[in-house]
């Protein structure tokens, strides 16, 4: 019974240490969360969502026209990328059996892992080059494609959950395969398909990499959709990197309204899926 | 769908009746998107090819291989940008794997099952954290706290070391690593913990019966049983580390050179691309960054496509 007293030392103090590591990572969380927190309601005002950036040097000003930007470019990304996913999802949950939809399923995760600059300029060829300008459009595109492959996995994978029962129901009382699928499968994972949604968007939201050369940026309302735009996630970092400490306070505003957007959105989509660990991205 | 033997009706009649269930509309315009996804991962790989033909033709494989970097005088090597990029994953793994492996350990073999969860819920909402904001906590509160406190005491009892010498200036490969750890641990902790919860209760029991400490059995028997599933999310890890963009463009210091000391800026693909894109002055200098893109597609395809097979092969040994 007795141990001796290395091994007794050994199993407390690694044990301490994975105490201390979950800590530290959990202690970051609550660094970044507190430091943003304090810099950015310090520096948020009502200008910020309302008024127009001020030119260079000049004190003041807000970001709304970033705002708005950012609300279109994933408006279009979402048209774009949600039913090509959702689709995709329900054929390999529903028909997909084979080989074609292993190598639809590994594609689509290879996609999830390609870097979002590569998008960026897959985005510019496709988009950018052809129609000569940079535009909230072309910034859509490079979301929309972001957003497929997860719009894809999460459909797949709330789809699977429904019980088997369900559909054998549907079945046994006549219904037809496709009927079956969209009157009684999807309604029943819709709350989960949703929530999916949102983490989605969320995410695809602070990107700011693919949209330094699609959507572009500018200090100016960006009429209709064929213009350069402002967005948020490529406002903050044009700020962050500025001389003008007026700039620098700015960022930090922007960066604690998109955290506090993205952070909600997940917290919110989390706990309606219920305790899903990060499924979408793995 | 299979055809009743009884009858041999007319043949068109009952194509119509198939066609009016829906199916074959249903079946066909999902398999359709599913395609899609295939056809839109070919052009993006077709663009990257036909958009860097001119560097390809021109270089070849000295690209990969030179490291002047002068756009206006047309000479592109790549190498400082591989360094940079593979440098900060790299040493960005070396802080994060073990300790997202230690959190993962805390939470999933000791913690109790609610604090756990709760504890994950919150790292992983870390993972949510646009990587802008993280670029941003980088410049103004990670590198003041790396050149007050960290980098002294490393000079001090490290600085024999050719990677610690050197003036630091604030951005350098080595706040880029950082910040590149940070952004990846919360991944490794969320998927080895549930790679770990996976492992049969049996497994902890026998190596408990048999006399070992709880960490002998978390260490020789539970973590060896995973060991798979692990690496595949060290994998997945490095994947985004290396294509990772604006949080290492705005703190490693933009400068296109090979040190040997972690302290001094470097650069890196996607910041590179991120910066010249937009502005390139050339019909050359351009596709010279789609090559580069080429070239960081091709890394995280590879080691992504590893990572997978890793992970299937472990779900498939779950089954």
């Amino acid at each position: 019974m007795t141990l001796s007293f290395r091994r007794r030392a050994v199993n407390a103090l690694m044990l301490t240490l994975t105490g201390v590591c979950t800590t530290l990572v959990a202690g970051i969380l609550l660094v970044i969360l507190g430091y943003l927190a304090w810099n950015g309601a310090t520096s948020l005002n009502l200008n910020f969502f309302t008024k127009l950036p001020a030119p260079v040097g000049e004190a003041g000003g807000g970001m709304a026209n970033a705002i708005l930007g950012s609300g279109k470019v994933l408006l279009v990304a979402m048209l774009l990328g949600v039913p090509i996913g959702f689709l995709g999802g329900v054929y390999l949950a529903e028909f997909g059996a084979g080989m074609f939809s292993g190598v639809v399923r590994y594609v689509t995760d290879l996609l999830n892992g390609v870097p979002s600059i590569v998008i960026g300029i897959f985005a510019y060829a496709l988009v950018v080059q052809p129609m000569k300008r940079h535009s909230t459009f072309a910034g859509g595109v490079a979301l929309g494609i972001m957003m497929i492959p997860i719009a894809l996995r999460t459909t797949e994978e709330f789809l699977r959950a429904v019980p088997v029962s369900l559909r054998e129901g549907a079945m046994a009382l006549g219904a037809s395969k496709s009927r079956t699928i969209f009157t009684i499968v999807i309604p029943a994972a819709k709350s989960g398909i949703l929530s999916g949604l949102m983490l989605n968007l969320a995410r695809v939201a602070g990107e700011t990499a693919p949209l330094l050369f699609t959507a572009f940026g500018n200090t100016f309302w960006s009429p209709g959709w064929l213009n350069e735009t402002a967005t948020l996630p490529q406002m903050i970092y044009n700020y962050a990197i500025s001389a003008y400490a007026d700039q620098n306070r700015q960022a930090w505003a922007a960066g604690f309204v998109l955290l506090v957007l993205v952070l909600g959105v997940n917290a919110a989509a989390r706990f309606a899926i219920g305790r899903t660990p990060a499924r979408g991205r793995s | 769908m299979a055809t009743t033997p009884a009858a041999l009706p007319d043949t068109r009649a009952k194509f119509i009746q198939r066609v009016r269930t829906g199916d074959p509309i249903a079946h066909t315009i999902t398999g359709m998107a599913a395609a899609s996804i295939l056809a839109i991962t070919g052009l993006l790989l077709y663009h990257l090819w036909a958009g860097s033909g001119l560097p390809r033709e021109t270089f070849g494989w000295s690209f990969v291989t030179g490291s002047a970097w002068d756009p206006v005088a047309e000479k592109f090597g790549a190498l400082p940008f591989i360094f940079g990029t593979v440098v900060t994953s790299i040493v960005a793994l070396l802080v994060a794997v073990p300790v997202g492996l230690g959190a993962a350990i805390f939470l999933a073999e000791l913690a109790p099952r609610r604090a756990s969860d709760a504890l994950t819920f919150m790292i992983e909402l870390l993972a949510a954290v646009p990587s802008v904001i993280y670029g941003l906590l980088g410049i103004f509160l990670l590198v003041p706290f790396l050149q007050t406190s960290v980098v002294p005491a490393l000079t001090a009892t490290l600085g024999f070391l050719p990677i610690f010498q050197g003036q630091f200036l604030g951005v350098s490969i080595f706040s880029a690593s950082m910040v590149l750890a940070i952004m990846i641990v919360p991944f490794i902790v969320s998927v080895s913990r549930e790679v770990l919860l996976a492992v049969p209760q049996d497994q902890r029991e026998a190596a408990l019966a048999l006399g070992s400490t709880r960490w002998e059995s978390t260490w020789k028997v539970v973590v060896p049983y995973a060991l798979r599933g692990i690496l595949g999310s060290v994998f997945l890890a490095l994947a985004r580390a290396l294509g990772e963009t604006m949080a290492v463009t705005m703190v490693i210091g933009n400068k296109p050179q090979l040190s040997s000391s972690l302290l001094a800026p470097g650069y890196s693909i996607a910041a590179v691309i991120a910066n010249e894109f937009a502005e390139a002055s050339s019909q050359m200098h351009q596709q010279v960054l789609v090559e580069l893109g080429l070239v960081l597609f091709a890394l995280t395809v590879l080691i992504n496509g590893a990572a997978r097979l890793m992970i299937y092969s472990y779900k498939g040994a779950e089954k």
